[in-house]
C-alpha cells in the first residue's frame, strides 16, 4: 500500500498544513474580499476584481478617524500598562510584603471576568463619579484590563532570573540605577516585549468594554460593528490586510534581526 | 597591580556576626587574612562560611561587628563601594553581554572608557583570548568559570572573594582549576578568600584554611596543622579520617604523657594534647590511619621499643592499588582503620588475622574527651 505509507510518513507536515490553513483561512477571504466590488452595500458576495478601496482608505466618511482614535488609545494603554504592569511584576517576585498574596490572585481578576460584566461595572462607576465618557475613559479602562496580560507575561521572565546576575552587578561598581538599567531591564526586555504586544493587539481591537464606555467617542472595532448594520465597505477590508500585513513583516524583521546577531556572535 | 607590601592590605573582622530571627547563622566572629594570602573557609553546607563572605562583599549587612580593609571600615559601605570583587557559585555572567562586555563591566561601571587593552590582557590571562565574541552560554562550565575571574580579577580588588566557584565542574576539571586559580593568585598577588566544603581542595589551594562549625570557626591554621594537630574531633574527622581511642590519663613526665587504654600505655606529647591532662582524667587519643603499622602478632618481637601500640584483628580489608586499608577491631576501638603502602605486602595480613597496630608516640593528638567522636563525620562524607 504504497498510499498509506506514504500518508504515514507525511501525517505530521499534513496535519500542520490544515491547522495553519484553519488559522489563515479567514485572513485570506478578508484580503481577497478587498479586491471585491460589491453591488449594493454588502461586501460578502464576490462580485468582480477592483483596486478602487485601496486607492481611497479614507473614502467612507469616519473610518480613518476611528482608526486614528484606536491607535492612540492602543498606543497609551500600551504604554500605561506596560510600564505599571511592569512595576507591578518585579514587585510581586522580588519583594514580600503585605497582602502580596491578594494582589497576586487580584490581578488576575480582569481576566477572569466575563468581559460584558466588567465592562458594565465600569460604565456604573464612571456614571457615578460623574465622569465624561469619551477618549479618557475608554483609556483608563484598556490600561486596567491590559495590565494582568502584562504583569503574567513580564512576571514569568523576571521569575526565571537569577538573583545573583543583579548581585554581581552590584559587586562589580554598579549602583542600584545602574544594575536596573544595564543588567534587570535587558534581561527582562522580551517579557516586557511581549507583555506589550499583547496590550496593543487587546486595546486595539477591544469592543465590548469600550462600546460601553466610549460615549460618543468612535473607536475602529465600533466602527466595523456599526457600519455591519447599514452596509460593509470594502475599506474594513482594506485596513484588516493592512494591520495583518504590517504584523507579518514585524514578525519577519524581528526575526531577521535576531538571526543577523546570532551569527556575528558566532 | 596591588601594593604587596602595603602593611595595611589586610581583611579584618571584628565581632563580626549573623542572625535570622532566632537563627543564629554566624556566631561573632573574629578573623584577619593578611594581605596577599589565599585564604580558605571550609566547612559543610549551612556552616556560614558563605554568609561570612557574603558579609565581607557587602551583600549582606551584619548583624553586629565590623569588615575592615586595608583599615578602612566598609561596614556601612554598599557593595559597589567596596574595593572587593566576587565569583559567584554559580558565576553569574550576564547572559545579555558577550563575554568581553562581562568582563569589561566592571571597568566601564567606574567610567573608564578605553578598557579594550586590559580586558584583552585579562581574557589571555584566563586563556579565553579567542572567545571574546561568544556569548556566556556557548562557553563550557570550565570556561564559563574562568570568565567570572577575570571579571572580578580585571578590577584589581583588595581581595577576591570565591564562593564555591568550582562546585559545578567535574572532578578532573575541578583539579585543573584549583592548580590555575593558584596560579593566577601566585600571579596577581591579590588576596583570595575562597569558600568551599571540600577539604581537599581547601588544603591543596591554600595557604590558611579556616574550619567553620555551626556558624564558628573551629580552628585556624596551615593546612599540614590543621591535618596533623587538630583541636577538636570535628576537624580531626572533617579534614580526613581519625582513630579515637578514650584513655586515662596515668602520670606525666618530661613533657610526656602516659595514658592507660585497656590493659595498655600509650604515650602522647604534652604539646599535641589540646585537653586539660590531670592524672585521673579522661582524653580521647588521635591517631591518623596513615601512621599506623600493621603488624602480625606472630613477629610482635621484631616492633622497636618505644612506639605506641595496641593489639586487634583484622575485620576487613580493601586493596586499592596505592595502598590497603584495613579496618581492626580492638579491645579499645570498634572500627580502627589503618592505612598501609604496598610497599612490601605480608600476606598472612588477611580479615580473622591477630595483629599489632604501632605508631610513633609524635604522631598521637589528644583531645578533649567531653566531645562527640564522630562529630563532623558526616560532613565529610
Amino acid at each position: 500500500m504504497p498510499f498509506v505509507n506514504w500518508l504515514k510518513r507525511n501525517l505530521v507536515v499534513i496535519a500542520g498544513l490544515l491547522t495553519l490553513g484553519y488559522l489563515l483561512l479567514p485572513n485570506v477571504i478578508v484580503t481577497v474580499f478587498s479586491f471585491n466590488k460589491p453591488k449594493g452595500r454588502f461586501n460578502y458576495q464576490w462580485q468582480q476584481f477592483s483596486l478602487d478601496a485601496w486607492k481611497d482608505p479614507c473614502g467612507v466618511s469616519d473610518l480613518c478617524g476611528s482608526l486614528s482614535v484606536s491607535l492612540q488609545i492602543a498606543v497609551w494603554a500600551t504604554l500605561g500598562a506596560t510600564l505599571l504592569g511592569t512595576l507591578i511584576a518585579f514587585a510581586l517576585v522580588r519583594y514580600r510584603f503585605r497582602a502580596r498574596g491578594a494582589v497576586n490572585s487580584l490581578i488576575f481578576l480582569p481576566m477572569a471576568m466575563p468581559e460584558v460584566v466588567m465592562a458594565a461595572s465600569l460604565l456604573t462607576l464612571f456614571l457615578n463619579m460623574g465622569a465624561q465618557l469619551g477618549f479618557w475613559t475608554i483609556l483608563i479602562a484598556h490600561i486596567m484590563f491590559c495590565l494582568s496580560f502584562v504583569v503574567t507575561a513580564v512576571k514569568a521572565r523576571v521569575m526565571s532570573m537569577d538573583p545573583k546576575l543583579e548581585e554581581a552587578a552590584r559587586d562589580l561598581y554598579a549602583g542600584p540605577f545602574q544594575t536596573f538599567v544595564r543588567v534587570t531591564l535587558p534581561i527582562a526586555a522580551p517579557g516586557i516585549a511581549a507583555g506589550a504586544l499583547l496590550a496593543f493587539a487587546l486595546s486595539f481591537d477591544d469592543f465590548i468594554i469600550t462600546n460601553f464606555n466610549a460615549g460618543s467617542t468612535v473607536t475602529f472595532p465600533m466602527f466595523v460593528w456599526g457600519s455591519a448594520q447599514r452596509g460593509t465597505p470594502v475599506q474594513i477590508n482594506v485596513i484588516g490586510t493592512t494591520m495583518f500585513v504590517v504584523a507579518v513583516l514585524l514578525v519577519l524583521a524581528s526575526m531577521a534581526v535576531g538571526n543577523r546577531r546570532n551569527r556575528q556572535k558566532a | 597591580m596591588t601594593n604587596q607590601t602595603d602593611p595595611t592590605g589586610d581583611v579584618r573582622l571584628t565581632g563580626i556576626a549573623k542572625t535570622y530571627g532566632a537563627f543564629t547563622a554566624v556566631h561573632p566572629l573574629d578573623l584577619t587574612v593578611p594581605q596577599g594570602s589565599f585564604f580558605a573557609l571550609l566547612g559543610a553546607s549551612g556552616c556560614g562560611k558563605t554568609t561570612t563572605l557574603r558579609m565581607i562583599a557587602g551583600l549582606e549587612e551584619p548583624s553586629a561587628g565590623t569588615v575592615s580593609l586595608g583599615g578602612q571600615d566598609v561596614t556601612a559601605l554598599p557593595p559597589y563601594k567596596r574595593p572587593v570583587n566576587t565569583v559567584f557559585q554559580s558565576y553569574a555572567l550576564f547572559p545579555h553581554l558577550d563575554i568581553f562586555e562581562n568582563v569589561a563591566f566592571g571597568l566601564r561601571r567606574r567610567g573608564l572608557r578605553s578598557v579594550k587593552k586590559q580586558v584583552g590582557e585579562m581574557l589571555d590571562l584566563v586563556q579565553l583570548g579567542e572567545q571574546a565574541r561568544k556569548k556566556p552560554h556557548q562557553l563550557s562550565g570550565g570556561q564559563q568559570q574562568r570568565v567570572a575571574v577575570a571579571r572580578a580579577l580585571i578590577n584589581h580588588p583588595k581581595v577576591l572573594l570565591l564562593d564555591e566557584p568550582l562546585g559545578a565542574l567535574d572532578l578532573k576539571l575541578r583539579r585543573q582549576m584549583q592548580l590555575e586559580l593558584k596560579r593566577i593568585q601566585t600571579e596577581v598577588g591579590i588576596t583570595f578568600i575562597h569558600v568551599t566544603h571540600d577539604q581537599e581542595e581547601a588544603m591543596t589551594m591554600a595557604d590558611t584554611v579556616a574550619v567553620m562549625n555551626a556558624g564558628r570557626v573551629e580552628q585556624l591554621g596551615s593546612p599540614a596543622d590543621l591535618y596533623e594537630n587538630p583541636n577538636t574531633t570535628f576537624v580531626a574527622n572533617f579534614l580526613g579520617t581519625s582513630n579515637f581511642i578514650e584513655a586515662e590519663v596515668d602520670s606525666r613526665s618530661g613533657g610526656e604523657i602516659v595514658l592507660k587504654a585497656g590493659g595498655g600505655k600509650l604515650v602522647l606529647p604534652e604539646a599535641r594534647c589540646s585537653a586539660p591532662a590531670t592524672a585521673g582524667g579522661k582524653v580521647l587519643v588521635g591517631v591518623r590511619p596513615e601512621k599506623i603499622s600493621l603488624t602480625h602478632a606472630d613477629d610482635a618481637g621484631e616492633i622497636p621499643e618505644g612506639r605506641n601500640r595496641i593489639t586487634g584483628k583484622i575485620a576487613d580489608s580493601s586493596f586499592i592499588g596505592v595502598s590497603t586499608q584495613y579496618v581492626v577491631d580492638s579491645p579499645v576501638c570498634a572500627d580502627f582503620e589503618v592505612y598501609a603502602q604496598n610497599i612490601d605486602r605480608d600476606p598472612r595480613l588477611v580479615p580473622g588475622a591477630e595483629v599489632v597496630l604501632h605508631w610513633n608516640p609524635a604522631h598521637t593528638f589528644g583531645l578533649d574527651a567531653a566531645q562527640d567522636a564522630d562529630a563532623g563525620v558526616e560532613e565529610a562524607a
